[in-house]
């Protein structure tokens, strides 16, 4: 031991060391190869992987939504407008307690339990990461409270937004229609690039007709954002732009009085521009508030709305389907003459028909008759008889066909989604989908607008508006013009709507015969309307109608008194005036209503004499 | 480098610890968001650090080594009243409050293992019999296992590791290797029982940090992201997106490495790790060059110790070893573990500087 010295040093023990100091070195390279090797992997293999997780972890994009366009009526007043509201919005993701956060909220701003509900609902369907609406329009006073004590709630924010709002309310509810919030089913069909940032979408009317117009283009904004999400700065941005504002035909006064005299009843009145086809007045009733929609509304009152008897949700004038009635009785008359039924022949009404082989009587709404009646008589005195016979020897083709031309059975082609098209029976048609023959008795029904022939107010008001144009073909439409919101430009109408306005097939003489037997209707004293023609201070052309909601029993009389009010008749009514340079055309239903002359015919009196004294004003 | 000599330095190594912490001040810049006042901070720490190392160097061989006993057993001392009357920091209770100064005896016993290990071995023949590594074994044990119980499991398993090293320097037979090995592999499972949940969290973390992306995960994926999207080039010094926009937590101590790789590149990186590895190679050279037993292994344990320190913090920020809270040693900020690494390099300089005057 004493030759190994002090410090235990000697030469077996330091080559021992030396290889030991050699292999740890080894080792040692080794481990920093490893390590190398990782680096080397993360930074070149795997670079473009982690290049772009550093991207999305500090870049945002922040979609900026676009302003929806402005509607206007033809006047320039506001149908929807964009106003501020303040709401309160929640990012889930933030919230660790949402019970307690929901309370200490509800102590500030009062938070109801179907906002809760609503507000639930919508974060269990969408991710934690996106902000979601817990509570729309606060007042001043309840947005300053909040602001006060927004620091006690991170993740919840008091947000300034635009929000869309409808004045006129349930003047316009059913044309316009309304935007609600993009729903499931909406995002299935929308393309979520033109729809970033943007909640909501319209969902009727106008509002989803014109949807592409009235959007405009989502703008973004890039930013840099820390660990924390705070943003830093902003890298990039784009502005949205916003959408076009929409000059509607409406005219919001005369809808207004339509509304008004339509009253209570439940019934559609729809006016146009015979000569351009501008919609100037769709007004049904009853109606609803369309603000209540936009926002979601909740399931109690829709369903209460929805399943109310009158129905206010339906848009009648585009969407109801009434048997026509008297109404169509010119389009008959004007094909009598074309096919060369003589006008002048008469028939004689002693108050029922009867075809040869049948014992069945085909009543006149006038018991008594009207005696030998002429053309223009059995319009201006609306005699079944007189169309009894005609429809026997028109037979349905040629009534179909005369029907058809006059836009009846098919789409008018407005600027508004779904349309119907109405019914106009065919024998074909009642082969293929009643399976049963067409019955001549059929012939007799379809000539006074009853049986299968069923037709929208829309399509009344355009057959009105054909008459007037004495067969020039015109497509009713709501959309007067489209403009650019920033420089208020008007875009191109052709490209909006594809107008075909072309010449019917039309025999003049019998038009011409038809108009004076419909302007006999307002102002001859036999007239059915007289009492609402009388001391105009233009010439009116027009025809009643009154449609059977039941079908009254052989031998029965009806007796509207005893009837119950919704087995009543509609009362029908379409007219157009002045008669040799109509400005307007008019169709007006009540449902229920009885009489075409005793309730429709003064309705539309209202409606034409605002639009005559209007336009004295202007001029 | 006459004065170098005469203050018994190493030029070579001195120069490369100057770059080193003069990299380390570039890169706490920028880890600490462009602060002068931690820059100042971290100067005054790395001039203190070196006077340190000056005053290390001047310690002779013989008196080292003469007092490693006494050394240790006031590490493990101060160690016992760390525990009963120790000051709690982060959950921890590793510091010792004198009043003046707060101290860490931990970082004393990086020194003292070696030292006392070392020393322990140079008494007996070498290679060591199975009495002495046992004896040696728990020497190391002690102080590991006080430090562990603070609890701090990365610092525990770093002063084993020293003592360990300097076991393995001084020769021992392989067969006694595979024994302690075969034993570890033996009590592993025990061990992984006494581990807390967090440890073990963050071990299984280590094998799939996007099972927890917001949680446990996060640490390791955002230093990988960091260290990832720099690519060969690196960002820029100042321009790391991940460190400035603090996405790396840590980032001016634990993981300033995915700072340094975030804005430098795999060509900061390859430069850094030849640094670091002409650092511990210069030791393992001069260990080889040194005449006597006891300095020649506790050069080479300080320097494998150092090693071991740059593996597990490069490990862990790379994402192959689980995180345990071991600093990258030089750079990153704070003070304690800094005088110690320098103190050692000052042993190691004194150690070597005088291989020839021992008798």
């Amino acid at each position: 031991m004493a030759s190994l010295g002090a410090y235990g040093s000697s030469d077996g023990d330091g080559h021992a060391v030396r290889q030991r100091i050699k292999i740890a070195g080894f080792i040692a390279l080794g481990l920093a190869l490893i390590i190398f090797f990782r680096l080397y992997t993360l930074q070149v293999k795997e670079y473009s992987r982690y290049q772009t997780l550093s991207l999305g972890n500090h870049i945002r994009l922040q979609a900026l939504a676009p302003v929806r366009g402005l509607i206007l009526d033809r006047h320039g007043t506001v149908l929807a407008q964009n106003t501020a509201v303040y709401t309160l919005q929640v990012i889930p993701e933030k919230i660790s307690n949402m019970g307690a956060m929901l309370e200490e909220v509800g102590q500030v701003v009062a938070l109801s339990d179907n906002e809760i509900k609503a507000f639930k609902r919508r974060v269990s369907r969408r991710p934690g990461f996106e902000k979601q609406l817990l509570k729309s329009r606060l007042t001043d006073e309840q947005a300053a409270k909040f602001a006060v004590n927004e620091y006690r709630f991170p993740g919840v924010t008091l947000e300034a937004t635009l929000h869309r709002d409808y004045p006129r309310g349930e003047l316009t509810a059913h044309f316009l229609g309304y935007v609600g919030r993009i729903s499931e089913r909406d995002q299935t069909r929308l393309d979520p690039a033109a729809y970033q940032g943007v909640t909501h979408t319209g969902k009727l009317g106008i509002e989803r007709q014109y949807e592409q117009a009235l959007l405009g283009k989502p703008g973004f904004e890039e930013v840099e954002i820390d660990a924390h999400g705070r943003t830093l700065r902003t890298i990039n941005r784009e502005r949205a732009i916003p959408g076009d504002n929409l000059s509607l035909t409406i005219d919001i006064e005369l809808q207004q009085v339509a509304r008004e005299a339509l009253g209570s009843r439940r019934g559609a009145v729809v006016a146009m521009d015979p000569s351009t086809g501008e919609v100037l007045v769709m007004a049904s009733s009853p109606s609803f508030d369309p603000n209540l929609f936009v926002d979601g509304i909740d399931q109690n009152t829709y369903s209460a709305l929805r399943d109310l008897k009158d129905k206010p949700l339906l848009n009648r004038a585009l969407y109801g389907r009434y048997a026509p009635g008297s109404t169509i009785k010119p389009l008959f008359g004007e094909a009598a003459v074309e096919v060369g039924i003589n006008p002048n022949e008469r028939v004689f009404c002693p108050g029922w028909y009867m075809l040869p082989d049948s014992t069945r009587q085909y009543r006149c709404w006038k018991k008594t008759g009207h005696g030998a009646v002429d053309l223009h008589a059995a319009i201006e005195q609306s005699c079944d008889v007189y169309f009894y016979e005609l429809g026997k020897r028109l037979g349905i083709t040629q009534m179909a066909d005369v029907l058809t031309q006059f836009g009846l059975g098919r789409q008018s082609g407005v600027d508004l989604p779904d349309e119907p098209s109405g019914l106009v029976p065919t024998a074909e048609w009642k082969r293929s989908s009643r399976k049963e023959p067409w019955y001549p008795g059929e012939d007799l029904i379809t000539a006074i607008g009853q049986g299968y022939l069923m037709t929208t107010p829309l399509q009344l008001a355009r057959v009105a508006a054909l008459l007037a144009n004495r067969g020039q073909a015109i497509q009713p439409r709501l959309l007067l013009q489209r403009e650019d919101a920033l420089s208020g430009e008007a875009r191109d109408q052709a490209s909006m709507t594809e107008i075909t306005n072309t010449a019917l097939r039309v025999d003049p003489e019998g038009m011409e015969r038809v108009i004076k037997a419909m302007t006999a209707v307002m102002s001859s004293p036999r007239g059915t309307a007289r009492l609402s023609g009388q001391r105009s201070a233009y010439s009116i052309a027009g025809k009643t109608g009154t449609a059977q909601v039941v079908a009254i029993a052989q031998g029965e009389e009806y007796d509207e008194s005893a009837l119950r009010e919704e087995f009543r008749d509609h009362a029908l009514f379409i007219a157009f005036a002045p008669v040799d340079d109509p400005k307007i055309a008019i169709a007006v239903v009540v449902e229920n209503g009885g009489s075409g002359a005793g309730v429709a015919a003064p309705i539309a009196r209202q409606v034409m004499d605002r639009y005559f004294i209007k336009a004295l004003k202007r001029a | 480098m006459f004065l170098g000599r005469s203050l018994n330095l190493d030029g070579s190594l001195l120069i490369a610890l100057l770059a080193l912490s003069g990299l380390g001040l570039v890169v706490i810049f920028s880890a600490s968001g462009e602060s002068w006042d931690v820059m100042a901070r971290q100067g005054i720490r790395l001039a203190i650090a070196w006077a340190v190392l000056l005053a290390a160097a001047q310690i002779a061989p013989g008196t080292l080594r003469r007092f490693s006993p006494h050394l240790f057993a006031i590490g493990v001392a101060m160690l016992v009243a760390v525990l009963m009357f120790g000051t709690v920091a982060k959950g921890a209770q590793r510091w010792l409050d004198l009043g003046v100064i707060r101290f860490q005896p931990s970082e004393l016993m990086k020194l003292a293992v070696p030292m006392m290990i070392a020393w322990l071995l140079t008494r007996n023949r070498l290679p060591p019999s199975f009495t002495v590594i046992l004896l040696a074994l728990s020497l190391t044990l002690i102080p590991s296992g006080l430090v562990v119980v603070q609890p701090d499991l990365g610092t525990g398993i770093m002063l084993a590791v020293s003592g360990l090293f300097v076991v393995f320097l001084a020769g021992i037979r392989w067969r006694h290797i595979f024994m302690m090995l075969a034993v570890v592999a033996a009590v592993a499972p025990y061990l992984w029982s006494q581990l807390n949940e967090y440890q073990r969290q963050r071990i299984l973390t280590l094998f799939d940090p996007w099972a927890d992306p917001m949680g446990t995960g996060y640490q390791t994926i955002q230093a990988q992201i960091a260290i990832g999207s720099a690519g060969v080039w690196g960002k820029g010094w100042l321009q790391g997106s991940q460190s400035h926009l603090e996405f790396i937590p840590e980032r001016s101590t634990d993981f300033i490495f995915a700072v340094f790789a975030e804005e430098f590149g795999l060509i900061g990186v390859i430069m850094l790790l030849v640094l670091y590895l002409f650092i511990v190679g210069r030791c393992l050279v001069m260990a080889y060059h040194t005449r006597e037993t006891y300095s020649r292994l506790m050069i080479g344990g300080l320097a494998l110790t150092f090693f071991f320190y740059l593996f597990v913090n490069l490990g862990m920020v790379s994402g192959i070893l689980p995180i345990v809270g071991v600093p990258l040693p030089l750079i990153s900020y704070g003070g304690t573990s800094m005088l110690t690494l320098m103190a050692a390099f000052g042993l190691v300089m004194g150690l070597h500087a005088r291989r020839r005057l021992m008798t």
